[in-house]
């Protein structure tokens, strides 16, 4: 290995069509779905779906494999123990294992690429993009196979859908470890019962009203247990007692639907819960740190979201004040540059440091090494550089940038959500606090 | 693809590089720093690592070839280890990377095997002058051909082991771009002046040289006719100083780290407090921010890719960033990291040099 700086020449590719995808299904419907708060980026939607359907497929077929191949080797584990010693017979690799993924994945890197793309184009509009989504995501990383055909098939065929992730509650944002909703098992019947009230739900309007989709769903079997009591749950498109009552105005980012769902008596098969339903604190607790694991894959992507408005803005400004003769010279000494040149450097700085530092954690992943540390680092830094940057942006064009005639007042107040889902910037700085200083949530509340 | 790891030659370099900072550059850098004077002895141990002569060709009497990121790499570790005796260590690289880099055959033969060999060389190089504003594309000094000659005019500072040196390597104006010019200390008209006093940096000497109707035949114009490409000197210049201020902010949050969690205060380590846990962690994320800024622009020279504005974007993120982070950790300390005994306070002083030695330091 060495320490290399290029991006492939097959992100770059993809990143083309992309970037036509930005500036055809997108950039255009900007402005419109920003004063229209609830209506759907069709033809972006329509554009997206073919590819994406393709993509859910190959991440299907991975995950499967990933899966079984867990599961063998469990297998394998428990023969050996019931044969005291003897060697696990020399089993064939299950059928999926052609189509693991190589050791040298790209893929999220890959994604990363895509997604920054997409939010240069328009980050409210690049979330209504149909699959399976965060709810996808939790699935696929601690699904069963079977659970993985059943809940994602869906997104592979068909009219486009929807998949969510459902944690935040009322009295638990940041807190995750506080949520109220209950899920209580009916023997009787072989079914969760699930109570309570989520609400912030991204595409939970889409995914259960609007299409046949999926919200992964994470309530408590047992409040005295607390994180360990907690457990992700997957309810379906028309599953009774799941009300959307809600969707939500916002400062930005008005394209993608913001739910509130309440659960009343809602019912769902015993199987329909992610991972062990066995109550366990501590290692043991693979449901809960598997699913929380994924926010380490998904901190990355929200950075990449956010440095993709970031460009919007940093490359609107600096073109635009280029046409007013103020050009940006790199390689004067910083005393030299006017004030909006060294604000415009100052921009484009922020932007590159966010962005290494979201490849970064992005290469840990795909090369499947811990990257908890590095993945909160780019989100924190990315959610904080992006307010920054786009504020600046409105700053320096003075009556343009304030005025609703261009999108920068617009990337704005789209960029600001990335400082605040996904874990707020304190909590990941609180979560990098943590790791340098090797203490637990304890040491450092 | 984009990769993070370095290679297993560039894993030893630097290993070998950090043990000497640790036990020779750490051990010397306060006593340095106070008595405005570097050992003689870690000059010599830390010219037998025989870095420079690494980056000099085989046929020059050197071992390698050069490579901005390796440098780099251990430039972050000598920085962390100590800023001043480094910048004496690295005097002789301002003479020589530029004579790799831009020098004809000719002068790359007469000069560079003088960097192979076991005594540390007596070369420097004199760039910044003393003016406000100073920029290195439009200098002050003048070189003027005449005849087969130039003649140099102008007035030098900052000018790293000027009292020793035997060869300087001089940046002029002429014609309206930068060149750059070989002169022997003992040229007629060469006046070294008196040594400077900085805020930070002391251990390091440096001096203010004149330069008066210096005359040099035109062979000792670098690079011959085809002279020099200031903004590619500027370029390594950015990413040499960007290394080194990494290396200096690395050391500041790694020190806070430690005190922060061995300091009580109101009954628990102060690291258990937000407003102290998150300076440190911004410090963290601030440090790698850069230092994977600094390590695209080397990547990015190495590859023969324009990294000129890759490597400004770092050097000025670096500069602002090492303020930021050496203050934070002298913050930390409290009023403890206001007095002498602890090191934050030197860092904190070496750190606002960055910005002001852009263009001077080759490595
Ligand atoms: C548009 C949008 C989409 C969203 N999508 C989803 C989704 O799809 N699924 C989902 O589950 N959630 C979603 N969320 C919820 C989001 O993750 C939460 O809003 C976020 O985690 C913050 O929680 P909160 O709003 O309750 O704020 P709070 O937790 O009440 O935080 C308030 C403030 O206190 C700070 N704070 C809290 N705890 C600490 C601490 N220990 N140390 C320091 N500071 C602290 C926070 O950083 C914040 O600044 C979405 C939110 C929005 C606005
Ligand atoms: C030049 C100089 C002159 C001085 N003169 C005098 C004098 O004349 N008389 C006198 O009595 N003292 C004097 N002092 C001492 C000065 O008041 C203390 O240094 C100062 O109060 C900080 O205390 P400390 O150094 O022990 O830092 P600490 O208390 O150890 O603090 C270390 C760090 O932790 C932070 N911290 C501590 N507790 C908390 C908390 N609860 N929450 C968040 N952050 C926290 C601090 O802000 C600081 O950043 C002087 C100090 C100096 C440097």
């Amino acid at each position: 290995m060495a320490i290399e700086f290029k991006t492939p020449e097959v992100i770059e590719k993809q990143l083309r069509n992309v970037q036509i995808v930005a500036e055809h299904a997108m950039r255009p419907d900007s402005r419109r779905l920003d004063d229209n708060e609830h209506e759907r980026p069709w033809r972006y939607i329509n554009m997206m779906l073919p590819q994406m359907q393709e993509l859910e497929r190959a991440n299907i077929a991975a995950a499967k494999a990933r899966a079984a191949k867990k599961k063998e080797a469990a297998m394998a584990v428990k023969s050996n123990g019931h044969h005291g010693g003897v060697a696990v017979l020399d089993a064939p690799p299950p059928a999926e294992e052609a189509v693991s993924e190589p050791k040298e994945s790209i893929a999220n890197m890959t994604l990363v690429h895509m997604i920054e793309m997409l939010s240069w184009g328009d980050a409210g509009i690049y979330l209504c993009i149909p699959g399976g989504a965060l709810g996808g995501a939790a699935i696929q990383a601690v699904g069963t196979p079977e659970q993985i055909e059943r809940f994602l098939t869906r997104y592979t065929e068909g009219p486009p859908k929807w998949g969510a992730m459902a944690m935040t509650e009322p009295q638990a944002g940041s807190d995750t470890g506080n949520i109220q909703t209950t899920a209580t098992f009916d023997p009787a019947t072989n079914e969760w019962v699930l109570n309570g009230q989520k609400i912030f739900c991204t595409n939970g309007k889409l995914a259960l009203e609007e299409s046949d989709g999926m919200v992964v769903v994470w309530a408590t079997v047992d409040k005295k247990a607390g994180r360990a009591g907690m457990k992700p749950f997957v309810v379906e498109a028309g599953t009774p007692g799941v009300i959307v009552a809600k969707v939500e105005e916002k400062l930005g980012i008005r394209a993608s639907d913001t739910a509130t769902i309440i659960f009343d008596n809602a019912r769902i098969p015993a199987d329909n819960i992610l991972g062990d339903p066995e109550v366990q604190s501590g290692p043991g607790n693979k449901g809960f740190k598997g699913a929380m694991k994924t926010f380490d894959s998904t901190r990355p992507i929200v950075a990449a979201s956010a440095i993709g408005i970031g460009r919007a803005a940093f490359e609107f400004t600096r073109d635009t004040l280029a046409k007013e003769g103020v050009k940006m010279e790199y390689g004067k000494p910083r005393w030299k540059l006017s004030a909006v040149q060294a604000d415009l450097l100052e921009m484009e700085a922020q932007l590159r440091a966010a962005w290494l530092l979201t490849l970064k954690a992005t290469a840990l992943l795909d090369a499947r090494q811990e990257n908890k540390l590095e993945s909160s680092m780019a989100k924190a830094k990315a959610g904080r550089a992006v307010t920054m940057i786009t504020q600046k942006a409105v700053e320096l064009l003075g009556p343009l940038g304030y005025s609703t005639e261009f999108l920068v007042e617009k990337w704005m107040r789209d960029a600001k959500i990335n400082d605040i889902y996904e874990g707020t910037g304190q909590i990941n700085t609180l979560i990098v606090a943590r790791e340098i200083l090797g203490y637990t949530r304890n040491e450092l509340k | 693809m984009y990769s993070f790891d370095m290679t297993s030659e560039q894993k030893m370099l630097v290993d070998t590089v950090r043990r000497y900072a640790e036990k020779n550059l750490r051990a010397v850098h306060r006593e340095a720093e106070e008595s405005k004077h570097v050992p003689e002895k870690v000059v010599q141990t830390g010219w037998e690592l025989g870095l420079l002569p690494g980056f000099i060709d085989a046929q020059y009497g050197g071992y390698g070839e050069y490579s901005a990121l390796t440098s780099a790499l251990y430039l972050e570790e000598m920085a962390w280890g100590d800023l001043g005796v480094t910048l004496h260590l690295l005097t002789p690289n301002l003479f020589a990377i530029p004579i790799a880099q831009f020098g004809s055959d000719k002068q790359k033969e007469q000069y560079l095997s003088l960097f192979c060999n076991d005594s540390f060389p007596r070369a420097t190089a004199a760039m910044i002058e003393p003016v406000v504003q100073f920029d290195p594309a439009e200098l002050q000094t003048t070189a003027v051909k005449e005849g087969d000659n130039f003649v140099i005019n102008g007035k030098k500072t900052y000018v790293p082991l000027a009292r020793q040196a035997e060869l300087f390597l001089v940046y002029a104006q002429e014609s309206g771009t930068t060149q750059a010019y070989i002169v022997p200390a003992d040229t007629q008209g060469v006046k070294v002046g008196k040594r400077i006093k900085l805020m930070g940096v002391q251990a390091l000497e440096m001096y203010e040289v004149e330069f008066e109707n210096v005359v040099v035949p035109k062979g000792n114009r670098l690079g011959g006719l085809k002279g020099i490409r200031i903004q590619k000197l500027l370029t390594l210049s950015r990413i040499t100083l960007a290394a080194l201020a990494v290396g200096v902010a690395r050391a500041a949050y790694e020190y806070a780290l430690a005190y922060a969690k061995e300091r009580v205060a109101f009954g628990e380590p102060i690291a258990h407090r937000q407003s102290i846990a998150f300076m440190l962690a911004n410090m963290r994320i601030e440090i790698e921010g850069t230092r994977l800024m600094v390590w695209e622009a080397a990547y990015k020279f190495d590859t023969g890719e324009d990294a000129a504005k890759a490597a400004y974007l770092a050097k000025n993120y670096a500069d602002k960033m090492v303020l930021d982070v050496t203050d934070g950790a002298v913050q930390v300390l409290g009023g403890h990291g206001y007095i002498r005994e602890h090191p934050v306070e030197l860092w904190l002083r070496n750190g606002r040099g960055f910005v002001t030695l852009d263009g001077a330091v080759v490595a």
